[in-house]
């Protein structure tokens, strides 16, 4: 597929970072150590490393987030980069400009990296495909397609606490795959790491038509779901997607599929509760389970910056020896 | 006798009269005048030496947007009928939105002038169904029809409701009219991109079911059967859509369909990296789709090939795939694409160019699309052996948004006639 050649160059390095998808078992597990490299960095009275100095990193955000555009600013600073944080919803569409002649006039002032999140699906490979070849894109979601630093940084989480051997672990995620780009990347991600098993727990409303292809085992009973997991992700419910056809009331969901004390039992008695947030409380789960001592919701946050500065910096290095 | 031309030693191919047999075609005053011998003191104006060439009508597309009035910065009226006219195709159709729709005769008269004064292929306009295409209100059949639009449609737009949709068929069916239908329920479509399969789900795009398709179908073909309305549904893009227009003709229902040329090559895998000139709507299906309606055009269920022309400027396809303008500039590969499938067996050369001529014709209630005598020359003679490669100097449309670029093709259109007059000539052993 041509997502292998877009993102990784000839020497096999990463080039950009727009799915899981093309990628190898070793570059992930490489991301996954240099993000453990990077992990001490936040624990020093400086928090900087100077490999990404008089480099310049564009935040170019076409869906508002604050979230993950905070973590990726965090993420470059700390690797000492200048942050350009452009929201783009807000100003130049607006005015009828293309996102080519957006990405033209950026390319113009010498940036070096664009973090690209977008509603449109495949709008990070577009991006890749048109800006000029020193510039590296990461994409920080694009449209239901793919998230893959989200996916990166569930996948550091889950091998903090349970080790490198995906291979013994059943991890469930729970929600709304049909909208979610989330979903996607972990999924790729989990089946690249060769986790044992990984299942996806969902309404059919809320599940694409060909799910299985994607290498999951599909469950619409929650408790069978999430029987003996290691592993529970809870994905994001939207609140427009809560009433309507899709599903008939919060109630009935959370009655169905929200994560509570009293599920909890059907897992395993050391699983690892994870969201990638912001998370609606009492519609995909309880908070007694969201702050309890299987969550790990908030270690993901700090872990997601310790991702994206491994991305970044990898991507970059690609970038370094293209110019020498 | 004026403007005679004899065409000689051609391989002369009307699928309408069963005739294809190496003979002469003699043409004065516009008209076909005789076949194999020439008609008594013959003279003619001028030979064209035809041997080793398909002698057959000129094509006749049933979809081509010319995007003018409205669209001019992606082509004109004069710059699609010469590409036509380059290609082959002698008449094409032009779908009624365009920008004022084709809703009253003055739009229709600007679109026939403006193809009167390009003087390369023939132009007719379909008429819009309803006020604006706004699914509301009926046009004014009977105005348009007697303007010259022997069809009508309401392109993709539904009617605000079947009750709308019933009363149109029974209007137009009072006068004659031909319906050109779209089956796509929008609320089933929900504004996808994509289709409903593997590809979508794996890339996370909007998709629209078959159901989109077969849904519409079942409910048009419900009132067709009612109202006894002559019908066509446009660019079938299902397995099961086909089927269902079969069972149709088998219980007797009168109603045709066709197909877009790149839904007989193309499948949902050929997005697979989100390339957006396979963009299209109805969406590229699978590859059992795809096998399905080259089947049922080789069996006749679909008895017209379109080419679906939709060109577009560059900056229409340069975005994130969703964003994308869907369509393909079409008119340049349709006669190559055919003759792909001559080459792969699926069908015959005789049923290819009958899809592309008394096909299209008979659908549009036109007595043409074949060579007899008193017929007006509308011809096309192409080499089925010369190759020629799809490419930005080959293709003569002002859209270059085709995912066929640099296919090689065989079947290069030497001359093309429109009412006896050369309208494209392209010197002999010169290939694109």
């Amino acid at each position: 597929m041509s997502q292998t050649n877009l993102q990784i160059d000839q020497q096999g390095k990463l080039k950009h970072f727009l799915s899981i998808e093309g990628l190898n078992r070793q570059l992930l597990i490489d991301i996954l150590d240099t993000a453990e490299s990077f992990s001490g960095v936040a624990e020093q009275s400086v928090k900087k490393v100077p490999l990404l100095r008089g480099r310049t990193i564009v935040n170019l955000f076409f869906e508002a987030s604050t979230r993950t555009r905070t973590t990726f600013e965090v993420a470059a600073k700390r690797l000492s980069a200048d942050v350009l944080n452009l929201n783009i919803s807000a100003s130049s569409t607006i005015k009828g400009e293309s996102l080519l002649d957006t990405l033209r006039n950026l390319e113009a002032m010498n940036c070096d990296m664009f973090v690209v999140r977008h509603g449109d699906s495949g709008a990070a490979h577009f991006i890749a495909r048109h800006v000029a070849p020193h510039v590296s894109v990461i994409n920080a979601g694009d449209g239901r397609h793919a998230h893959p630093t989200q996916a990166m940084l569930d996948m550091f989480t889950i091998r903090r606490h349970k080790g490198d051997d995906f291979g013994r672990l059943r991890v469930a995620i729970v929600g709304d795959l049909l909208h979610s780009r989330v979903a996607r990347s972990q999924i790729h991600a989990l089946n690249l790491l060769n986790t044992g098993e990984v299942r996806v727990v969902a309404p059919k409303t809320l599940l694409p038509k060909y799910a299985e292809d994607l290498g999951v085992k599909i469950y619409h009973d929650m408790d069978e779901g999430i029987n003996d997991a290691d592993v529970i992700i809870m994905l994001r419910l939207q609140r427009e997607r809560m009433k309507g056809a899709r599903l008939p009331s919060e109630h009935e969901y959370f009655q169905l599929y929200g994560l509570t004390e009293k599920r909890m039992q059907y897992a395993q008695k050391d699983v690892l509760v994870m969201h990638p947030g912001p998370i609606n409380r009492g519609v995909e789960i309880e908070s007694r389970v969201a702050d309890g001592p299987h969550s790990v919701i908030l270690q993901q946050v700090t872990h997601g910056i310790a991702v994206r500065m491994a991305v970044m910096s990898m991507a970059m290095q690609t970038q370094g020896s293209s110019h020498e | 006798m004026n403007n005679t031309i004899h065409i000689q030693q051609g391989r002369l191919i009307d699928p309408a009269n069963a005739i294809d047999q190496i003979q002469d075609l003699f043409i004065a005053d516009s008209k076909v005048v005789a076949l194999g011998d020439a008609p008594e003191d013959w003279h003619a104006d001028r030979t064209i030496d035809a041997t080793g060439m398909i002698v057959c009508p000129g094509l006749i597309d049933l979809c081509a947007n010319l995007r003018e009035p409205g669209l001019e910065h992606k082509a004109t009226i004069q710059s699609e009928t010469r590409a036509a006219a380059a290609a082959g195709i002698t008449t094409l159709c032009c779908p009624p939105d365009t920008n004022p729709v084709i809703d009253t005769p003055a739009v229709l008269e600007l679109i026939k002038q403006r193809a009167e004064d390009a003087a390369a292929a023939r132009v007719i306009g379909i008429g819009a169904l309803t006020r604006k295409l706004q699914g509301k209100e009926l046009s004014e059949m009977g105005a348009l029809q007697k303007a010259g639009c022997p069809a009508l449609s309401n392109q993709r737009g539904s009617a605000d409701n079947l009750q709308v949709t019933r009363l149109a068929m029974e209007y137009a069916s009072s006068f004659g009219i031909t319906l050109f239908l779209h089956a796509e329920d929008p609320c089933l479509a929900d504004h996808g991109c994509a289709h409903e399969g593997r590809i979508a789900t794996r890339l996370g795009l909007p998709a629209i079911p078959a159901a989109a398709e077969t849904a519409a179908v079942a409910q048009y073909l419900a009132l067709i059967e009612e109202t006894g309305v002559r019908a066509h549904f446009c660019r079938i893009s299902t397995r099961r859509g086909a089927q269902m227009i079969a069972r149709a003709h088998y219980e007797g229902v009168r109603v045709s369909a066709d197909v877009a040329m790149h839904q007989l090559f193309l499948s949902e895998m050929d997005i697979a990296d989100f390339n957006p000139h396979c963009h299209v709507r109805p969406p590229l299906r699978t590859q059992r789709d795809r096998d399905s309606l080259r089947a049922a055009v080789a069996d006749g269920v679909i008895m017209a090939i379109c080419s679906d022309h939709q060109p577009h400027e560059d900056d229409a396809k340069l975005a994130p795939f969703p964003a994308t303008e869907p369509g393909i500039s079409a008119i340049d590969s349709l006669l190559g694409l055919g003759m792909r499938l001559v080459e792969e067996n699926i069908l015959s050369i005789n049923t290819l160019i009958e899809r592309l001529t008394s096909g299209p014709a008979s659908i549009l209630g036109l007595d043409s699309g074949k060579l007899q005598v008193g017929q007006r020359a509308d011809i096309c003679i192409f080499d089925p052996q010369q190759d020629w490669i799809l490419n930005q100097q080959s293709m003569r449309s002002q859209g270059k948004n085709t995912p066929f670029m640099g296919w090689e093709f065989r079947g290069q259109v030497y001359y093309t006639l429109v009412d006896g007059i050369i309208v494209h000539q392209k010197p002999r052993g010169q290939s694109s």
